[in-house]
């Protein structure tokens, strides 16, 4: 990858404006989910912010540690498998069930990471494509996750035993906690010393290497905590809409969460929640379209890598000379 | 009934036969994918969906022109080809300078879209194609039985593969091909036209795409989705074999192919997952694959 440009173009800014920027971004988005559920239907208000933390999850690892995985449907899918079947089967309490479903997808982040960043740059997609495909077959044979049925009807229950989160401005609490938790977790990573390691091999890995940085270390630190939250949001999803199914596994889910990123701006703070509320309200109204909805995605796909790379949050940021 | 390893033989030889046959897509497909990467550094994620299209290509040249098998097997490469040449022209062209990674994001659009219409136009379920009168029945070695038409295909995609070997490592086009994978700019130095060969390139990669795709239409059907899936599986393989070589993915496609069909025999459950396996293993053992080299 070395004469070529960069995957993001995200420039390290002088400005000391940068932080009241990305302060003003924050309290819009913060009023636009504690607001949004007075004009707009609650659970597709939920449904966003779980798909725009997952979206922020890969964003993580591609716009900051250049890393395009093409299977993350393996770890939303996977703790979603796992929190459903926690709750329902084992019957623990939400926030252990979420925990559960978390912990799998961190562990599947370190088995599968361990292999992925042996390959980088498109062979680092194929591989986490096949390896999701595998995970995807085995979730397909395996007893415990009901085949194409799926996990139905997993019960919400009762926050600590005491919040009952059938209620659905409970349930809407606990999504708005855990995707500002999860999303304030990314700001704070990519502010910090790591974060700039990471984008430091993101841009020119061997220099990274010769300043004395273990860059496997590094790369794999970022996959797990990417994998981590993509589960995060999967866990959650599944406590939501009470199933996980095959759907959340499959790889045209890891290509919607591409295309959310995509949308939105790859390498840039807010980019994937605004990528995951254009794609998701797009799928709720076109959704008597059937296969054309499809088409739609994949002529989004290709119109973005065309003509528009940044995505919307990024060539908001180029207007404003900040970055967002 | 003769038997190894308590596993009756003609069970053992029909699942061998299956395996060679899967062998010969993935070999074709792959070998594809790598001519096209040598040269434009893109990972074709519009293979599966340029193969589906080879297909329906031979499909249609059936039941709207009356064209048969050979006919479909000549032209569908050709018009699939032309195809490639305008998605090279028109769209791949301006990625070059980036990232190979919006390669990548564009040909997964370009099959999302195609895949899509296929779909609404005629809906998930596959749709017969006759096996041509001439390889029709099949003969008994012995053994085993053998349909006519797959011991064609795996000969056809032999004969296929082979030739794409020879053209590029004992030709001159091939050379200039080997040249311009190693340093394009210098070739163009010396008066080679490469941007046209990139496009003739990225055109015969995808026409081997749709001539597997109408070998495989008497075989598996004619689907909108019959290379969505198969793609990844191919990427497996790719990432096994390595790009560096032709050869190599010729003798990673078929031997994947066998291995998967014996895995069926012996341990059915991991017949859908035997190769992603094998890649993990090859990973670990040796990253840039079997006949890689790591750059």
């Amino acid at each position: 990858m070395s004469a070529t440009q960069p995957v993001t173009g995200t420039q390290q800014p002088a400005a000391t404006g940068q932080f009241r920027h990305q302060g003003v971004a924050l309290a819009l988005m913060a009023a636009f989910f504690l607001l949004g559920p007075l004009v707009l239907y609650p659970v597709f208000l939920m449904k966003v912010m779980c798909f725009a933390l997952f979206a922020c999850a890969f964003n993580l690892l591609i716009g900051y540690g250049g890393l395009l995985s093409f299977g993350h449907a393996m770890f939303l899918g996977t703790a979603g498998y796992a929190s459903a079947h926690a709750a329902k089967v084992w019957g623990l309490t939400p926030e252990l069930a979420i925990l559960f479903g978390t912990a799998s997808a961190a562990l599947l982040g370190v088995v599968t990471g361990l292999l992925a960043i042996r390959r980088q740059g498109i062979y680092f997609a194929m591989i986490t494509l096949a390896l999701a495909q595998m995970i995807f077959f085995f979730y397909l044979q395996a007893e415990f996750t009901g085949g194409e049925d799926g996990i139905q009807a997993v019960p919400r229950g009762h926050l600590f035993g005491l919040v009952d989160l059938s209620n659905v401005w409970a349930m809407y609490a606990v999504v708005l906690v855990v995707f500002f938790g999860g999303f304030l977790l990314i700001y704070r990573t990519i502010h910090s010393p790591f974060g700039q390691v990471l984008k430091a091999i993101r841009e020119n890995e061997p220099r990274a290497i010769s300043l004395g940085y273990d860059t496997t270390r590094y790369k794999l630190i970022a996959y797990v905590l990417s994998g981590t939250l993509a589960g995060l949001a999967g866990a959650t999803k599944a406590l939501v809409f009470q199933l996980a199914s095959l759907t959340d596994v499959h790889w045209t889910m890891s290509g919607e969460v591409v295309l959310m990123t995509l949308v939105g701006g790859l390498g840039t703070v807010f980019g994937p929640v605004v990528g995951a509320l254009i794609i998701i309200s797009m799928q709720n109204y076109l959704a008597q379209l059937g296969a054309w909805v499809t088409v739609v995605q994949g002529a989004i796909f290709v119109l973005c890598v065309l003509l528009f790379r940044r995505g919307i949050v990024g060539e908001i940021a180029r207007l404003l000379r900040r970055p967002l | 009934m003769t038997e190894i390893f308590g596993i009756p033989t003609v069970a053992l030889f029909g699942q061998l036969l299956i395996g060679l046959i899967n062998g010969s897509f993935y070999a074709l497909l792959s070998l594809g994918l790598a001519v096209i990467f040598g040269l434009l550094n893109i990972i074709n994620f519009t293979h599966g969906a340029q193969y589906m299209l080879g297909a329906f290509c031979a499909y249609l040249l059936l039941n709207k022109l009356g064209l048969g098998y050979w006919w479909a097997l000549l032209i569908a490469p050709i018009v699939v080809g032309i195809t490639g040449v305008i998605i090279e022209r028109t769209m791949l062209k301006p990625l070059y300078k980036l990232d190979h990674l919006y390669g990548l994001l564009l040909t997964f659009g370009l099959a999302l879209i195609i895949q899509g219409i296929f779909r609404n136009e005629y809906g998930s379920s596959g749709m017969p194609y006759p096996v041509p009168a001439e390889l029709a029945g099949g003969k008994n070695l012995g053994f085993m039985f053998l349909p006519v038409y797959r011991g064609w295909v795996i000969v056809a995609s032999l004969i296929v593969c082979l030739g794409t070997w020879y053209v590029i490592e004992r030709t001159k086009l091939g050379s200039y091909l080997r040249a311009a994978t190693e340093n394009p700019q210098l070739v163009q130095a010396f008066g080679i036209n490469v941007p046209r060969m990139i496009t003739l390139t990225y055109g015969f990669g995808v026409a081997l795409a749709a001539f597997a795709g109408v070998m495989a239409g008497p075989i598996y059907q004619v689907s909108p989705q019959m290379g969505a899936d198969l793609i990844i599986v191919v990427f497996a393989v790719v990432v096994i074999g390595g790009m560096g070589s032709i050869m190599g993915s010729i003798v990673t496609g078929f031997g994947l192919g066998v291995i998967e069909g014996l895995t069926k025999v012996f341990y059915p459950e991991a017949s859908n997952t035997v190769i992603f396996i094998i890649m993990a293993i090859v990973l670990l053992i040796k990253p840039a694959g079997l006949f890689g080299t790591q750059k």
